[in-house]
């Protein structure tokens, strides 16, 4: 009789709410899927470009633990000109592979065992199993569709208890592409600092702000010290399968999460760093370019989608429309089932995506107009057949 | 001209079909404002005309078309644009430009075999008076025109969902 030698830390982490579908999905042909969080456009060929000389060029070593100096200073330059952001690229700033791991270290630099770290729901689905990973206790707190899915301070203030550390945002949001505006994020940031906890801010969406362009919660009084900033290349620069992101902390907090990120990861791959410097560096046109084409988008797809009767609020950034799918009955699961077997249209279920998730879907916009507009022409055959 | 008037030229040069009310979706505006705003882009020539991009290759008509390099000795008073309009009446000739470099003009001409080719170029625009010289190259393959892509690129594995 062998032991079980999973661990029991592993062993309370929930499998992926959508395995079920991913499988489904991959037995059928003639899918659109709006059920993926990445660009359908590819990288911008000059990153590619950028990238491929660079390997011709011999450039396949590992770089420092923190990351190319030069995409250093230049992010730091840029987050400055962009976010009013100050972070010093020597000593505050940390190149990680992809925001996933940026949310890793950053959550294990800074929780002991016990800890409470809230976390804004519904959201990307690592939070919680990152914070359990750390021996922390993910506490979920619900921002709700009457708020325009933005964090409401007093729903914050019921999750807040004395053991809590620290809280988890992510705005631009995924899935509801909520945007929490300035003095929306001034009325979380008076509770963080009432309460002494950190803010962890996840804002890889950022640039697909659509209006009134995007506030770093860590610009305002006060929040700086108390905010790990993170963000990356992937959405914006349609990088996904590059893996860049990076890391941005007080000094402290900074050289401890460097501890881990050397250990675990020792850097992140050097293809990917000069790409996104060259992104950095001459990738704005084209970033623009796609981020006009998201916003056309989402004009089009949530306005059929009301006009079939969902109701949508429109989604002030990153590329997801977040309908309720009351009206037809079901549920959020079986909607998404149902619409995939019988529509060939893939969305995300939203209870699978925290808590407030529930009776909406998911649609990722971040597809064709073409198919989009099919989407929608088979969500009303499948409303009309139900 | 403004930042919605930009994007309504990005649109209806990727696809000039596009009505009014769709416009008006995709940037915001009623469809009424969308007309108003396209009746002043072509009033004021930013919009030339709906052109539709054809693939002759694909389409089999067997067509040839060569880019012309043309040497010109400029026309006091006119410099180059008297006989670059004598030029541009051809049929033939479906684009004209002024060019930096070793030649002076450049034009697309188009024709329904080699030979229709050769000679347009050999009786009408080599022997026109302040032509020194010319070049003439033959278009082989078209690999993108307008913008477009002219050959389908095969997409990477995408996966059917990610959180």
């Amino acid at each position: 009789m062998m032991r079980d030698f999973v661990s029991a830390r592993a062993r309370t982490i929930p499998p992926s709410g959508i395995r079920k579908f991913f499988d489904l999905a991959l037995s059928m042909e003639g899918i659109i899927s709006l059920g993926v969080g990445e660009p359908d456009f590819p990288t911008p060929w000059n990153i590619c470009e950028a990238s491929i000389y660079s390997i011709e060029q011999g450039g396949t070593s590992y770089t420092s633990n923190r990351g190319l100096q030069p995409l250093r200073e230049s992010l730091s330059i840029w987050l400055r000109q962009h976010y009013q952001l100050s972070y010093d690229p020597e000593q505050e700033m940390i190149i990680t592979t992809g925001v996933s791991e940026g949310l890793d270290i950053a959550v294990r630099a800074v929780t002991d065992p016990g800890d409470e770290i809230i976390i804004a729901e519904p959201s990307y689905v690592s939070y919680a199993p990152c914070v359990t990973l750390a021996g922390g206790v993910p506490v979920p707190v619900q921002c709700r569709e009457k708020d325009h899915f933005r964090l409401s301070p007093d729903h914050l203030m019921d999750a807040v208890s004395k053991k809590t550390k620290a809280l988890i945002i992510n705005f631009p949001n995924n899935p509801t592409g909520a945007v929490m505006r300035k003095e929306h994020l001034s009325a979380i940031a008076d509770i963080i600092r009432d309460h002494d906890l950190l803010l962890i801010s996840d804002e890889v969406y950022s640039e697909l702000t659509y209006d009134g362009g995007h506030v770093s919660p860590a610009t305002l009084e006060g929040m700086r010290d108390r905010t790990i900033t993170l963000n990356g290349f992937s959405k914006a620069y349609a990088m996904t399968g590059w893996r860049i992101g990076y890391l941005c902390a007080p000094r402290d907090i900074c050289d401890a999460a460097l501890k881990i990120h050397q250990y675990v990861m020792l850097c992140a791959p050097v293809m990917g760093q000069v790409a996104a410097l060259e992104g950095l560096r001459r990738g704005e046109a084209e970033k623009d370019r796609m981020i006009q084409e998201y916003r056309v988008r989402r004009n089009l797809f949530v306005e059929g989608l009301n006009r079939l009767g969902f109701s949508c609020h429109l989604p002030e950034g990153a590329f997801y429309a977040f309908p309720s799918v009351e009206k037809t009955g079901l549920s959020d699961l079986e909607f998404a089932e149902r619409l995939l077997t019988e529509e060939k249209v893939a969305v995300v279920p939203g209870s699978v995506l925290g808590s407030g998730g529930e009776n909406h879907c998911r649609c990722a916009y971040a597809v064709s107009r073409k198919d989009l507009a099919e989407a929608l022409n088979r969500m009303e055959h499948f409303i009309h057949t139900l | 001209m403004d930042q919605t008037d930009l994007l309504l030229l990005h649109l209806l040069e990727e696809n000039s079909r596009l009505s009014p009310e769709e416009l008006g979706v995709m940037a915001e505006l009623s469809a009424d404002e969308v007309r108003h705003r396209i009746t002043a882009l072509e009033e004021g020539k930013i919009i030339k005309s709906y052109i539709t991009i054809i693939d002759w290759e694909r389409a089999a008509d067997g067509g040839v078309a060569a880019i012309i390099e043309l040497k010109v000795n400029p026309e006091r008073d006119y410099g180059y644009d008297r006989i670059a309009e004598r030029l541009a009446n051809f049929p033939e000739v479906k684009a004209l430009r002024l060019i930096t470099g070793v030649y002076d003009l450049q034009l697309l001409v188009t024709g329904k075999t080699m030979h229709d080719v050769a000679r347009f170029v050999s009786e009408y625009i080599a022997p026109m008076d302040r032509i020194r010289e010319t070049a003439t190259h033959i278009i082989m393959k078209t690999y993108k025109e307008n913008g477009q892509s002219f050959y389908e690129r095969e997409a990477g594995e995408r996966i059917p969902y990610s959180l």
